[in-house]
């Protein structure tokens, strides 16, 4: 494998990118914009470890770490921190159903354990009373992802490989024509273009699912977790219709990120009052000091959702040397090291850290409920 | 939890400043039921913000007056809107939901600021900023105050400041000489302004007025205490206890450009009934493009009949309308700042003041997007109203479109407003 | 003819007119910074009028106000932070 085409410059294309070129592959990044300047540059920015599926769960942990690995390389800027995630459980039975999934998390070497209700208001004191206690996963982090993305890209080129600020018109077999007219050959093209995937590769099952986010003024220390509530699991399952989850991210600045909220209708861009009038509810229900907090920004983003809920990696059979890395929904941030590391091990045909069967693009998938 | 103060008439004004204020009379005088928004302390907008209202001109005394046939909220900031007929506000933290037919956006202008070194330091305040910090109470008396920037608010500002009894060291004009004269000539026409001009320069008279002539630094540890100015040829250390510079004034588009409204030149677009591109919105005054009071006032009274549906426009009111916009071109290419302005940051001076970032971080071949994800400019808490505008400067960017909330309310006020009152109106 | 308020700032009590601005108020008394950057410079108001948010401070507790924007009021306290 001698040179790679990565199509895509976010948190996603640009991980594959370094690690091929660490790898000592020929790496050209193709991205219209800036790195980071997609979905990536609207996320939330949790690395969090979910377990819906084994698959799932097993492409989390290893992604996990291998973000461990690389935090030491990455700059401030990049705000890498290891604040823990605690899954609010407002009645016993939710609790009941977090303490079943303790032993698979440890199962899959990630630590995990259920608080009480005192140890976490210990944890968190400015959460609401009543709780029953959290589904606490210590290990998980939070970063801010273009700067990140930003920074890979600075290493892909810094280790010879280009990026060509460029849209891509048309891809084919080992080879992808740009809006300016130029052809880009390579032994091998990825494509991790997020929700962009399928306008550049037909029958990509890829939709886009908008969520708002909201950032608060600084407050350092009210909140020191990545907080969610456990319903947010319901919502992210059910796939069409809106719905809204208590979500609230503290950033290094002593900012606080307020989530989230998902809905299926393109890539209609509007904001949705409602939507984020009960994001806002849910906050301040859930830490009721954020009422006090002033709310600075608003946006929205578009996360690229696939049907089973996993994502896409892989080869995909339709053109010769043409591979996929795409549809991570909201785990695109957390899943990129993982992701590149299949990319990377399918590419130079070395052993996948986890099984890249259930990951396979060309799997079958089952039917997309709802497209808007 | 509760929901938004709800409250309907049919002309809403944002802004009561002379624009705003001159819109709601037109449009109460022609029978409609008229709600002004404004978020200073007292309406009159930066200009008529006197806490002495004894001070204020003739045709404020007029307005205020005619004003109270309105509502007027002060302290009110529109945060946010489902549509422009549909606002949701920010008044002392209570969330209020205000539906009217019509929208008059009368947000004035505001400073634009370009960074150099010491910009940042206390004492550093804009010309519009010295001018308001001063009627909102500030002691200037023996303080001693360097003014430097460009335009006709030099004048006035210079003027509050020598009658507050300070001592005001030079008032500088970065604008040449013969360019200075050939609009003091342009403005033979209005005998008006020039007598007004005359008086506010008697009012500093023991003050120099030089031309050519602009801040190189400020320095200072706590506060600012000398200011290098570069006076036509030479530099001068002048020691002050104040700096009040500024590049001028640009429009406030921001509640605009929420709701769509086509922005050109900076300056929100609007048609000979001061229509916006949105039907339904009107807009009048400086953030239709910078023309001082008289203009705005005519062109607020032309938005309020519009919006409150009246013809009642007069000729005259007409002509004055078009001069007045002749007169914010002609400001606009007199006083633009010129290059060395540009020049005068190096790589470690402040750009975005929220969060510390310095020139030196970005690359001008970035969009304003780009920087703002990859370095935070203008991710802080004025969300680039001040590093927005320098950057357009500096780098030629284009600015990034706002997004709700404007201003910054408490998470549970915009919560409230974006709660339903009566349930059957949530989808 | 003003009245007279008075504020506690930082602690400490300061009778001033009841017509000040917060901005004015604190500037009045020869408290020139409002509060601290990143590297702990001092900042205070640069536009006066509410846009630049280099006039936050703590009023009556609540953190990130603007003092341009505020009127002092008889018993309000007042914390900058430096």
């Amino acid at each position: 494998m001698g040179t790679v085409v990565v199509v895509g410059a976010g948190m996603v294309g640009t991980m594959i990118a370094y690690r091929l070129a660490e790898a000592g592959v020929r790496v050209t990044l193709v991205e219209s914009a800036f790195a980071g300047s997609g979905s990536t540059g609207a996320a939330m920015g949790h690395i969090v470890v979910m377990d819906d599926s084994p698959e799932q769960l097993a492409l989390c942990a290893h992604s996990r770490a291998r973000w461990d690995e690389l935090a030491a390389t990455l700059p401030p800027s990049g705000e890498h921190e290891h604040a823990g995630t605690l899954w609010l459980a407002t009645s016993d039975a939710e609790l009941a159903g977090a303490t079943a999934r303790v032993a698979g998390y440890q199962r899959a070497g990630i630590d995990a354990c259920v608080v009480n209700d005192v140890e976490l208001y210990r944890l968190e004191p400015s959460v609401r009373r009543g709780l029953a206690g959290a589904l606490r996963v210590p290990g998980d982090a939070v970063c801010y992802p273009p700067a990140i993305a930003r920074s890979l890209a600075e290493r892909v080129m810094a280790l010879g490989g280009a990026l060509l600020r460029r849209s891509v018109a048309s891809l084919a077999a080992h080879r992808v024509a740009l809006d300016d007219g130029s052809i880009v050959t390579a032994d091998a093209i990825v494509v991790a273009a997020g929700v962009s995937s399928p306008s550049l590769v037909a029958g990509l099952p890829i939709v886009p699912r908008k969520g708002h986010l909201v950032i608060t003024d600084r407050h350092p220390g009210l909140v020191h977790h990545q907080l969610v509530e456990l319903g947010y699991l319901h919502s992210a399952h059910t796939f069409s219709g809106a719905s809204v989850a208590f979500n609230v991210q503290p950033r290094r600045t002593g900012q606080l990120l307020i989530g989230s909220s998902r809905e299926l209708v393109g890539y209609d861009a509007t904001f949705n009052h409602d939507l984020v009038g009960q994001m806002l509810d849910r906050a301040t229900h859930f830490v009721p000091a954020i009422a006090q907090v002033r709310a600075v920004r608003s946006w929205i983003g578009f996360r690229p959702a696939t049907p089973d809920k996993l994502p896409l990696i892989g080869r995909w059979p339709a053109e010769e040397g043409l591979w996929i890395a795409a549809g991570h929904e909201g785990l695109g941030i957390t899943m990129a090291t993982g992701t590149a590391d299949l990319i990377v091990a399918g590419l130079l045909e070395r052993t996948p850290p986890v099984d890249p069967e259930r990951f396979r693009p060309d799997r079958v998938m089952p039917a997309m409920e709802r497209v808007a | 939890m509760s929901p938004p103060l709800e409250q309907v008439c049919d002309v809403v004004v944002v802004g009561a400043g002379p624009a705003g204020l001159a819109a709601a009379a037109a449009a109460s005088g022609a029978g409609r039921r008229v709600i002004v928004l404004d978020q200073g302390i007292r309406p009159g907008g930066q200009i008529w913000r006197h806490r002495d209202r004894s001070a204020l001109p003739t045709a404020a005394h007029h307005l205020m007056n005619e004003a109270k046939r309105s509502v007027i909220i002060p302290g009110a900031r529109v945060i946010d809107g489902r549509s422009p007929h549909d606002l949701l506000v920010d008044v002392g933290g209570v969330a209020h939901r205000v539906r009217a037919t019509a929208l008059v956006i009368a947000t004035g202008a505001r400073e634009r600021f370009v960074p150099f070194p010491g910009w940042t330091l206390p004492g550093v305040v804009g010309i519009g900023g010295l001018q308001a910090l001063i009627k909102s109470g500030l002691d200037v008396k023996g303080a001693r105050i360097v003014i430097a920037g460009t335009g006709p608010l030099l004048l006035p500002v210079a003027a509050t400041a020598a009658r507050a009894g300070a001592n005001v060291r030079i008032v500088a004009e970065q604008v040449p000489f013969r360019r200075l004269a050939r609009f003091g000539l342009s403005m033979l026409g209005r005998p008006r302004a020039i007598a007004q001009a005359i008086r506010y320069r008697i009012a500093f008279r023991h003050s120099s007025f030089a031309t050519d002539s602009w801040i190189l630094r400020a320095e200072g540890s706590s506060a600012v205490n000398t200011v290098l100015l570069r006076r036509g040829g030479a530099v001068e250390h002048v020691a002050c206890d104040w700096l009040a510079t500024s590049a001028g004034l640009i429009p406030d588009t921001e509640l605009a450009q929420l709701f769509g409204c086509a922005i050109g030149n900076d300056a929100i677009v609007v048609d000979a009934e001061q229509g916006t591109s949105v039907a339904g919105v009107w807009a009048a005054g400086e953030c239709t493009g910078v023309a001082g009071d008289a203009a705005a006032i005519v062109e607020g009274t032309i938005a309020g009949a519009a919006a409150a549906g009246s013809n009642a426009v007069t000729p005259r009111a007409r002509r004055h309308q078009e001069s007045g916009r002749a007169f914010a071109r002609r400001l606009e290419l007199t006083f633009a700042p010129r290059p060395e302005l540009l020049a005068l940051a190096d790589a470690t001076t402040v750009l975005c003041r929220c969060e510390d970032i310095a020139v030196g971080a970005i690359d001008p071949s970035w969009s304003q997007r780009q920087a703002k994800l990859w370095t935070r400019v203008g991710m802080g808490e004025c969300q680039g109203a001040v590093c927005g505008p320098a950057c357009q400067s500096l780098f030629g960017w284009t600015l990034n479109r706002p997004r709700a909330p404007l201003g910054t309310p408490r998470c549970a006020t915009w919560a409230d407003a974006l709660q339903h009152a009566n349930p059957d109106d949530a989808r | 003819m003003t009245g007279r308020v008075r504020l506690v700032i930082n602690g400490a009590p300061h009778d001033v007119a009841d017509d000040l601005s917060v901005a004015a108020a604190l500037f009045n008394l020869g408290i020139m910074a409002f509060r601290a950057d990143g590297s702990g410079h001092p900042r205070a108001p640069l536009c006066g009028m509410g846009t630049c948010f280099e006039c936050r401070v703590t009023i009556d507790g609540v953190a990130n106000s603007r003092a341009c924007l505020a009127l002092v009021r008889n018993g309000m306290t007042v914390e900058t932070t430096t």
